[in-house]
């Protein structure tokens, strides 16, 4: 045996000390939510504890009452649907914008590229209550064609907050692979507008891809923006959570939260599908690229 | 040698039929609007429905109030009003000033932790991780994929009077027993902030040590320093800008940070400014405009760190 300070003196120690504290972190970060789902599944009142097994937060107990369980309670059927379509149509409006928009800025130099730059970066770090109620009351006060608040003005404050997501991950793409392969092509005499969509775009496909699931992710789970411009009737799955945690915790929220991560899951994985789909046949078009991406 | 006397229309025609050569010598040739045209809708998206919206903010706190007092917004700088900013003010150093300490506590001390808690993983998964690394990588990014709420009513259930943690803690001697996590309780809050916001600092920290060249740490250890001493010497002096960044990233979101609060606690005792902002969002007379003014004020106090997170990002851009 040695002594406790030859120990500390070994420079080939083992960091043991350092790897207990990475795994009782990982641990710590996601065990507290592998319970959350396991509690989705109990047979007992009470969300505190695990008693027994059964589906009924999810599907009702037989002949119970229909609210209190996440799949028979018609109020959360509209706000399944909602969740589903803010998010599509979030990802397919503020990618696009925000790949455009991170092309410009990684080649456009001067004054006004600066200023969109400072723009971009301000909409990323403002917390999110801000642009929220700043929507709220754009929307009550001024911009006022959709009266009533709703599903059109949440996707366009859903937009103004995600919009620099792609720009972030896309911009971060770009810096690492450089101008070479479309000065390559254009050389080869690739007109700029081939360059552009046959040798850069595809270079980009896995922040792309990325980036949607990335942004369908947020929107998934996004209480704040929603929640502000939400009116009667457009609340999202999350909302409805939220708004319910006031009140006392029910098994049934744990379903509610469990289905939000399925939804999340799915949805990764069809953007993962189709973006082995579209990149089939070049290089790469693995998972570990897709992951880079993020 | 006499030089040619040019006109000055000549003379910035020659000027640009040199600068497009040189472009051409360079590769490509785009004309003025061309990667401009790329960024016009993103940027006119963010300037309506990103600039305006603030600044119906700012006309809004500065506003007034009709016959039936319901606010109103003013556009015109020279007929701005203080009233209810000087109210909402005013309650900062009155009735809310324990509000606002108590959001910097906690910003602070969380932010203090999570740089620890982050700083410890992402060397160890950078410098011991090796094969294990994607491992690794895998398990840091999915709190990204799982919702906030997900992750505090997970602690929600476990906190609960009746709940896991307080029967762990039963069956360990000399600790406190029936502790009151969601009644007032700071540290909840505390660990509900670094719980929900960790995951944004280790990964760009991660990235960072990543890109140290192992060389310097090499040479470190050649010229006679030992393993702790190279640490302290080498790495965390470069890792300083990296460490700052990750601060920034986590404290801003604090600033408007409500749900955290309302999701493991509501006890006015550890509410935060967001939770001011949020609460007077639909209370009464005038709230729209109490609103506004503390969008504005939260937007005040995060300005100092938002310009830094603005300085450092230019300038690791610039730098690459």
């Amino acid at each position: 045996m040695r002594g406790p300070i030859s120990w500390a003196r070994d420079p080939w120690r083992k960091p043991r000390l350092l790897m207990f504290s990475t795994w009782v972190y990982l641990a710590w970060s996601l065990i507290p939510v592998v319970f959350a789902i396991l509690i989705s599944f109990t047979a007992g009142r009470s969300s505190a504890s695990m008693n027994g097994f059964s589906f009924q937060y999810w599907h009702g107990a037989p002949g119970g009452d229909p609210q209190g369980s996440l799949f028979t309670d018609p109020a959360l059927h509209s706000a399944i649907y909602q969740t589903i379509w803010l998010s599509v149509t979030t990802m397919f409006i503020a990618v696009p914008l925000g790949v455009a928009f991170a092309i410009a800025l990684d080649r456009w130099r001067g004054r006004p590229a600066a200023g969109a730059n400072f723009l971009m970066l301000v909409s990323f770090v403002v917390p999110e209550i801000i642009i929220g109620v700043a929507l709220y009351l754009f929307f009550t006060h001024v911009f006022t064609p959709f009266r009533t608040l709703g599903t059109t003005p949440q996707i366009i404050g859903l937009v103004a907050f995600q919009i620099s997501y792609p720009v972030i991950v896309v911009r971060a793409r770009l810096l690492s692979i450089g101008p070479e392969f479309e000065e390559a092509a254009m050389d080869l005499g690739a007109p700029p507008r081939a360059a552009l969509g046959r040798i850069l775009l595809p270079l980009l496909y896995p922040a792309i891809f990325a980036s949607f699931a990335l942004v369908f992710a947020d929107v998934v789970d996004d209480f704040v923006t929603v929640r502000y411009l939400s009116s009667n009737g457009s609340e999202t799955l999350s909302v409805k959570i939220y708004e319910s945690l006031h009140g006392t915790p029910s098994p049934e929220y744990n379903a509610a939260v469990t289905l939000l991560l399925g939804i999340t899951v799915v949805g990764g994985i069809i953007i993962y599908l189709a973006y082995r789909r579209i990149s089939k046949g070049r290089t790469g078009g693995g998972a570990i690229e897709f992951a880079g991406g993020i | 040698m006499v030089q040619a006397v040019q006109s000055p229309r000549e003379e910035r025609r020659a000027a640009r039929r040199r600068a497009k050569a040189q472009r051409k010598e360079h590769g490509a040739w785009y004309p003025r609007w061309y990667w401009p045209s790329f960024a016009t809708p993103g940027t006119l998206y963010l300037l309506i429905f990103f600039v305006i919206p603030l600044y119906v903010v700012i006309a809004l706190a500065f506003g007034t109030v009709d016959r039936y007092t319901n606010p109103i917004p003013v556009y015109q700088p020279w007929y701005w009003s203080g009233l209810y900013m000087s109210q909402v003010l005013n309650a900062a150093i009155g009735d809310n000033r324990f509000v606002y300490l108590r959001t910097f506590i906690y910003i602070i001390t969380a932010s203090v932790l999570c740089v620890g808690i982050s700083y410890t993983v992402a060397y160890y998964i950078t410098r011991f991780g090796q094969k294990r690394r994607g491992f690794y990588l895998a398990l840091l990014v999915s709190p990204f994929f799982i919702s906030y709420l997900m992750r505090m009513l997970a602690w929600n259930n476990l906190l609960a009077s009746n709940g896991y943690i307080n029967k762990i803690l039963g069956w360990i001697p000399l600790a406190p027993h029936n502790v009151a996590w969601q009644t007032g309780n700071q540290l909840t809050i505390v660990l509900g902030l670094i719980y929900g916001y960790v995951p944004y600092m280790v990964l760009p920290l991660y990235g960072f040590l990543d890109r140290i060249q192992t060389s310097l740490l090499e040479a470190g250890k050649d010229l006679g320093a030992s393993s702790v001493r190279t640490f302290f010497r080498v790495t965390l002096p470069l890792s300083k800008q990296a460490i700052l960044a990750g601060i920034v990233i986590v404290t801003l979101p604090m600033f408007g940070d409500y749900y955290t609060h309302n999701l493991l606690g509501l006890s006015p005792a550890t509410s935060m400014i967001g939770n001011l902002l949020d609460d007077a969002k639909g209370s009464g007379l005038g709230s729209d405009s109490r609103v506004a003014s503390l969008c504005l004020v939260i937007m005040i106090l995060m300005l100092l760190p938002m310009a830094y997170y603005l300085y450092s990002t230019n300038k690791e851009l610039k730098e690459r």
